[in-house]
């Protein structure tokens, strides 16, 4: 019996030749998330938008419209009412109100108080309020763990191996998160708090895969060091291709199941991590690997600090001589 | 064999996988049948998060100009007493607390400096600073200026804040017997955690008052004039009263307290003789005294029961009343005595609190979620056991037992170390073991890398586990810098979510690298293979 191989044995796909073609996607892809995200805009969740929303399950159907004409009766502002999962559970969302910090808390109060009276037996099932200083305050908090964690595995990167490296796995980890968010402005799935901890997540192990590649080449370029860059990053590439194959797939398929039936709450946040782990696959091989070679890496990287020390004494002496 | 472990190691990583596994087990109990077991048995269990178990979570925050505020006020009626007390009394005039100072205007120029001693004699020092709470200065040579310092102003409202923590404390939990947590968050934040709560705006009402009760008289003289054009005579204010029966819905009564509910010893919701719904109160034994003295020196007049600025009540005393207890009514329902009960109990909140963040799940969403997550997470493992079979055989079999046992111990862990498993918890939880399986997908390939190259077998894993291991270092690091920052950054679901995340990291190197290798180890031992069939 034969084990079943996702990646045939000795492959050897020249990855890196199509470079320019894949970086040249990339950026693409990742100008047009920039300029969707600035222009079409997040869908923001309660938490980094300021307002209240409410989600409620009915005893029976519910008529939308009679609901959203009791709701504009508080003068609360516009009200987005949605259903989910059945016409008899709604979700009702409120633009952040005029007022004091507890504005929001108020409103979301009045909405609850209007609801429980006009249909008896409604339940609400979730109550969200966050006043415009707090969603100001989480949406920094939010973005600056961002740029944190972005620079804090790029440096780590650098004490592990070269500067070069973390360039490189700095532009890769950029490249993650900004398409991911380019997704998030697209589709318009809710962009909260928890989205910003799935992105953290793909942070981590989007770099799983180049610390791999990067591990591999380490090892190649000590190995051997008179090859040249360019097929000593597609061996490397090759060498990992089945591990990599295998556990983006393990993890993409674990996401998956999650995605279609885990808790619905949970829909953004293993969306956003599905995709990262995606984009995080490529950007390991066609983002990472190609700036190793713009940023020159070659057969004198990863030579101990001794070695170039005794090969400069060599030099001068010879300059002397 | 150096591949093998020493037999101290193989024992040590035997017990950490057995203690883990044992603590796991509670997990699967309900917390009713946990707690009958007997005592030697492992009890603790991993809690729910409020986005799972249900409850309110409410973020309250003090305003820090009110409490500035207080502070210039309170200082203001010191300084002025301890000029007037003075010997002989000091004359000031043009007293003000605009701008965030005191300030006044010493009469007597060779006053001034015997007013700017006293005024420091007012002032002390900030514990752990150098810094003083008040600076005091004099300007334009008969003006003494005030100031509260930063040092001076951050100690108030830190002592504020804490005060006003055990007051909401109290007033959530009167019995201090319900899993509340009531904990500061920053330097004017209270955040407050009620597990199982299906009604959020009773624990607003609860905490929407301050509920300053005072008892002061009301002064007859004032005219409806001065009451309707809102200004009081000297020495008074005018107070909104809703249930007024005259009409003004205001009246006029004295700045001085004649008795504050801090004299307070209990309050009940209760009915008067008349069946009207009220708060039964008594004082303490201070409280008894000066209430006795008033309502003895003012028999036929009214005095006010003002609660956060609001007259009540405002009934003429009939007789003294010298026990120290009374009845407080007012348009009261039962529900709004028992909090008003509840709220004067507790004490005054010294500082009033708003609402800023709120978060309130019923019950139900939490248990679909659960439910959820454990369809999810039986369904991934179970996939994820069968691919890694059919790809790597015997090596599978070490990685599936290392992915489940990996799945033990983290919910084992997580109940030692008391960990709140969130929504985006159990998210996290399902990715760690999609993730987990890369220690042993590194290895299992590197060693079929290995026995391509020519290598005999136990060279092979030798050199997969060596050589491998050091990228599973790395790449995990990453994953903890990243949980991290997310566990420092993060609110209570994110970093549930980073909890998992980070223990899922130790738990699976331990288990992808270190329990495996005992495993293939041992294998080895037993069979002395000549060749790898994967």
């Amino acid at each position: 019996m034969k084990p079943f191989k996702l990646v045939p044995d000795n492959t050897n796909i020249p990855f890196l030749s199509y470079r320019r073609v894949a970086i040249s996607v990339s950026t693409v892809l990742i100008i047009g998330s920039i300029l969707l995200v600035i222009f079409r805009g997040f869908n923001l969740g309660v938490d980094f938008s300021g307002g209240e929303r409410l989600t409620v399950k009915f005893p029976q159907a519910v008529n939308v419209e009679q609901l959203r004409t009791q709701i504009d009766a508080l003068h609360l502002g516009d009200a987005n009412i949605q259903t989910f999962g059945g016409s008899n559970q709604v979700s009702i969302r409120l633009q952040k109100p005029a007022g004091g910090e507890d504005a929001a808390s108020k409103a979301a109060s009045a909405v609850r108080a209007a609801i429980i009276k006009q249909y008896p037996g409604a339940q609400p099932s979730s109550v969200e309020s966050v006043s415009g200083n707090v969603s100001k305050e989480l949406f920094r908090t939010g973005a600056m763990a961002l740029g944190l964690a972005m620079l804090g595995i790029s440096a780590y990167i650098w004490l592990r191996f070269e500067w070069p490296f973390a360039v490189g796995a700095f532009v890769a980890l950029f490249h993650d998160v900004s398409i991911t968010m380019g997704f998030f402005a697209l589709t318009h799935i809710e962009f909260n708090l928890s989205v910003v901890g799935a992105i953290l997540t793909i942070i981590g192990y989007s770099l799983n895969d180049t610390i791999i590649v990067f591990d591999r080449v380490r090892e190649n370029l000590k190995k051997y060091r008179k090859m040249a860059i360019e097929p000593l990053l597609d061996l490397s590439v090759n060498e990992t291709l089945a591990r990599t194959l295998v556990t983006s797939l393990s993890l993409f398929m674990t996401l998956l199941i999650l995605l279609l039936l885990g808790p619905p709450v949970i829909f953004g946040f293993t969306a956003a991590m599905l995709l990262g782990v995606v984009v995080g696959t490529f950007s390991s091989t066609y983002i990472a690997a190609p700036i190793l070679i713009w940023l020159k890496v070659g057969s004198d990287s990863f030579v101990p600090k001794a070695a170039t020390a005794n090969a400069g004494a060599e030099r001068m002496g010879k300059v002397e001589g | 064999m150096q591949f093998d472990f020493p037999k101290w190691k193989v024992w040590l990583v035997l017990i950490v996988t057995i203690i883990g596994l044992v603590s796991s087990v509670p997990n699967f109990f309900s917390a009713a049948t946990v707690s009958s077991w007997p005592s030697w048995v492992p009890h603790a269990q991993l809690n729910y998060g409020l986005d799972l178990s249900g409850g309110s979570h409410l973020l309250l925050e003090a305003d820090v100009a009110d409490v500035t505020k207080q502070k210039l006020d309170k200082m203001q009626g010191d300084i002025s007493t301890a000029l007037r007390r003075s010997d002989p009394p000091l004359e000031v005039g043009d007293v003000s607390t605009d701008n965030g100072q005191i300030s006044f205007l010493v009469r007597n120029v060779k006053d001034v400096d015997r007013a700017r001693e006293l005024a420091y004699g007012l002032t002390r020092g900030v514990a752990l600073t150098s810094q003083r709470d008040w600076t005091v200065e004099v300007r334009d040579t008969t003006r003494v200026v005030m100031t509260p310092t930063q040092a001076g102003i951050a100690e108030t409202v830190n002592n504020t804040i804490d005060t006003a923590r055990e007051v909401v404390a109290k007033r959530i939990d009167p019995d201090g017997t319900k899993e509340v947590t009531v904990v500061r968050q920053g330097a004017s934040r209270i955040l407050v955690e009620v597990p199982g709560v299906q009604d959020p705006e009773g624990l607003k009402t609860l905490l929407g008052k301050t509920a300053k009760l005072e008892f002061r008289m009301v002064d007859e003289a004032a005219t409806p004039q001065q009451i309707a054009s809102n200004v009081p005579p000297p020495g008074d204010q005018i107070l909104p009263y809703p249930d007024d029966k005259d009409g003004l819905r205001a009246i006029a009564v004295s700045r001085r307290v004649a008795v504050s509910g801090d004299e307070l010893k209990s309050a009940r919701q209760g009915t008067d003789s008349n069946g009207a719904v009220g708060v039964d109160f008594s004082f303490n034994s201070n409280g008894s005294l000066k209430f006795a003295r008033v309502t003895q020196d003012f028999v036929g007049k009214r005095f006010a029961v003002v609660l956060d600025n609001v007259v009540l009540t405002a009934p003429v005393i009939k007789d003294p009343i010298l026990g120290g207890n009374g009845i407080i009514t007012g348009s009261f329902t039962i529900k709004s005595a028992t909090d008003l009960a509840t709220q004067l109990n507790s004490g005054a909140l010294p500082v009033a609190l708003k609402v800023v963040e709120e978060n309130t799940v019923g019950p139900e969403l939490g248990k679909e979620s659960i439910q959820k997550g454990i369809l999810a997470g039986s369904i991934a493992v179970t996939l994820l056991a069968i691919f890694m079979l059919i790809t790597y055989f015997r090596f599978g079999v070490y990685t599936t037992l290392a992915l489940l046992i990996n799945a033990l111990l983290i919910l084992g862990v997580m109940a030692l170390l008391n960990a709140t498993l969130t929504l985006p918890g159990i998210a996290g939880f399902i990715l760690t073991l999609g993730a987990a399986v890369d220690a042993n997908v590194l290895i299992n390939e590197r060693i079929r890398e290995e026995v391509k190259r020519g290598r005999r077998t136990l060279q092979a894993i030798e050199f997969g586990y060596k050589e491998a291991s050091r990228a599973i270092f790395d790449a995990n690091f990453t994953n903890v810098i990243s949980a991290a920052i997310m566990f420092s950054f993060g609110t209570g679901p994110v970093r549930g979510f980073a909890v998992v995340l980070a223990i899922g990291i130790v738990t699976s190197v331990f288990c992808g690298v270190t329990l495996s290798r005992l495993m293939v180890a041992d294998w080895f031992r037993r069979t002395r293979p000549t060749a790898i069939n994967m």
